[in-house]
């Protein structure tokens, strides 16, 4: 072939199908739209044509932009990575997670004070709750994962991460899908599972989502050039293949009609339970957990500058925590109709997760032995370290409360959601927060964050205010236990529920205030990004001779 | 019903289990053989060794 001749240009398969798709996507929207019994799914399927014709104009647009060939692979023998698509959901977990912390602020506010729901359903507690759960959770920390994903999954291969459009589609179809879920609950729109109510088409829309984001990170595991598989990926490819599972089994229902939001689940009675909180612990366990487990596993031994401490517990680590995660659901239905023997293999099985979690934490703090004074300097690596010790704790603290003489104490009382929020705040953000701290300057190329001093305050105060969160909460929970079950000489409970509710007041503005604070800091958080990104001083290529020149400017 | 009931809880809590403890034991023979040593000191330096 004649190789002089400017290669004529030409879409991509990828690109002429997915414009196809959407095109598609959008006609079949408006009709929706045109036909939806209810005002809400119309607004709903009018989002979704919208965001259908936006992503045909962007594809096509940015095929004429394009030069003729693609990125290369690598340049000059080193990987051409594709960071763009981890920028994006860089920036988007730090406004999410504001987000997603401040609606917590205000149901917590509500808890204390009710008249700030203002007498409106939008901001009614019921609305908000699953919309504060499902912004911290998925929307903040999947946009942490996504993030983290992508990145270490290329630097661990030194491969560019697998398709052109692909990715793309992953982070702003990812987020689409919260925009979707989160509208749809101030709306009244969902399906009453716990952390799984976007109704039917939103989980439709997530599974086509959550399954290209599988191969992308599939197919650049496959195309690696290191022999081994880092352990890191290990966690995401555990992480990204079950919840596809766990989302498939949870959400199997059928919809009343096309063009209805409502749908009904295949399961019923306490099997559906069962299989909800099968999802919904898994969600814990491979969300949560194994995803966050893999941040560990690459930003501590890189920010620590050591490898882990041990590559092999590390292994045993991941398998064990797989293998009995999946086993340990049924702690959360303790004195149901549930089956006695399920409920006790739920019991048995989280304690055993005991050993795992256990074995994980070790391997994670003694990476720093014979460093430990960075943490002295590193306020960075002080998130970090901290949550790991957060993930111990909650880890220990999550089977005891498994265990059913203790569960008959703490359940439906604030103890859960105290131990909830000691994993969500001190493990799963505070790993998060240290993630993105270091990723802004290595993905702007910036020689380090604009203040180590603001990430020291950001550190503080959230520390102050989880502190203040899980102590409010346990003192809160047994109170409430105890009150739950106390009983007079004549055999009459000797409290009834609203004086519970009343002795809880006081916790509650506590935990306000804590929640206020760890507000405070994520707001701090958002100011030394946004720094780093517009006026941090880049990484010079030479560094040598431009050293002195430097300090000159300062 | 009941006999199948019966049928797959028993298989499960025999064979299942010995199935579970047997592949538990592989990944302790996969982790701990010294004879991978290197292979896995190589691996734990792999995010410290990028460009």
């Amino acid at each position: 072939m004649a190789q002089a001749v400017a290669p004529s240009k030409g879409m991509t398969f990828g690109e002429a199908g997915s414009a196809l798709a959407f095109a598609g996507l959008a006609f079949l929207s408006i009709i929706i739209a045109a036909k939806a019994y209810t005002p809400e799914y119309a607004f709903h399927a009018y989002l979704f044509a919208a965001a259908s014709v936006a992503s045909v104009f962007a594809i096509v647009n940015r095929y004429y932009e394009r030069p003729a060939q693609l990125p290369p692979q690598a340049i000059g023998g080193k990987p051409n990575y594709n960071m763009g698509p981890v920028k994006f959901t860089t920036i988007a977990s730090v406004i999410w997670g504001i987000a997603g912390f401040t609606i917590g602020l205000l149901i917590a506010l509500q808890l204390a004070f009710p008249a700030l729901n203002f007498d409106t359903s939008w901001l009614s507690f019921g609305r908000m709750r699953p919309l504060h759960t499902s912004a911290v959770i998925f929307a903040f920390g999947g946009n942490v994962l996504i993030a983290s994903s992508f990145y270490v999954v290329q630097r661990t291969c030194r491969a560019r991460m697998v398709g052109d459009i692909a990715p793309w589609f992953v982070v702003l179809g990812y987020n689409f899908f919260i925009v979707i879920a989160g509208t749809g609950y101030l709306l009244g729109i969902t399906q009453g599972k716990e952390y799984a109510e976007p109704e039917w088409y939103a989980d439709l829309f997530l599974t086509v989502v959550w399954v290209t984001y599988f191969l992308v990170f599939l197919g650049t595991v496959m195309r690696r050039k290191e022999p081994h598989i880092y352990v890191a990926n290990w966690f995401y490819l555990a992480f990204i293949l079950t919840i596809a599972v766990l989302h498939l089994g949870n959400n199997a229902a059928i919809p009343v009609s096309l063009f209805s939001p409502k749908s009904y689940i295949v399961w019923s009675g306490v099997q559906d339970a069962l299989v909800q909180w099968w999802y919904g612990h898994n969600a814990v366990g491979f969300f949560l957990t194994a995803g966050f487990l893999a941040i560990m596993y690459y930003f501590i031994p890189k920010r620590a500058e050591r490898p882990i401490y041990s590559y092999r517990l590390s292994i045993i680590h991941f398998w064990s925590l797989i293998f009995m995660y999946i086993w340990a659901g049924p702690h959360h239905l303790h004195y149901t109709a549930l089956p006695d023997w399920a409920q006790t293999l739920g019991m048995v099985f989280s304690v055993m997760l005991w050993m795992p979690s256990w074995g994980g934490m070790i391997n994670g703090l003694m990476t720093l032995s014979g460093a430990w004074d960075k943490l002295r300097t590193d306020p960075v690596l002080r998130l970090m370290v901290v949550s790991v010790a957060f993930y111990g704790m909650a880890t220990f603290e999550g089977p005891l409360m498994s265990v059913k003489a203790v569960n008959s104490l703490s359940h439906y009382t604030d103890w859960t959601i105290g131990h909830v929020h000691a994993g969500a705040l001190g493990w799963v953000a505070y790993i998060s927060f240290g993630a993105v701290y270091c990723l802004v300057p290595w993905l702007w190329n910036k020689k380090e964050l604009h203040s180590m001093k603001a990430v020291s305050w950001h550190f503080w105060i959230s520390t102050l205010g989880i502190v203040l969160y899980i102590s409010s909460m346990w003192v809160a929970g047994i109170l409430q236990g105890l009150m739950w079950r106390a009983y007079t000489s004549l055999g009459f409970l000797e409290y009834s529920f609203i004086e519970t509710v009343e002795a809880m007041n006081p916790f509650y503005v506590i935990r306000a205030l804590g929640g206020a604070f760890f507000v405070a800091g994520s707001l701090i958080m958002a100011w030394n990004v946004w720094k780093t990104i517009t006026v941090g001083e880049a990484v010079e290529e030479a560094p040598q001779a431009i050293q002195p020149a430097l300090i000159a400017a300062e | 019903m009941p006999a199948a009931y019966k049928f797959f809880a028993e298989f499960a809590q025999t064979w299942g289990l010995l199935y579970f403890v047997g592949v538990f034991l592989v990944v302790l023979i996969y982790a701990l053989a010294p004879s991978r040593k290197d292979r896995f000191d190589a691996a734990s330096r792999m995010p410290l060794q990028e460009d």
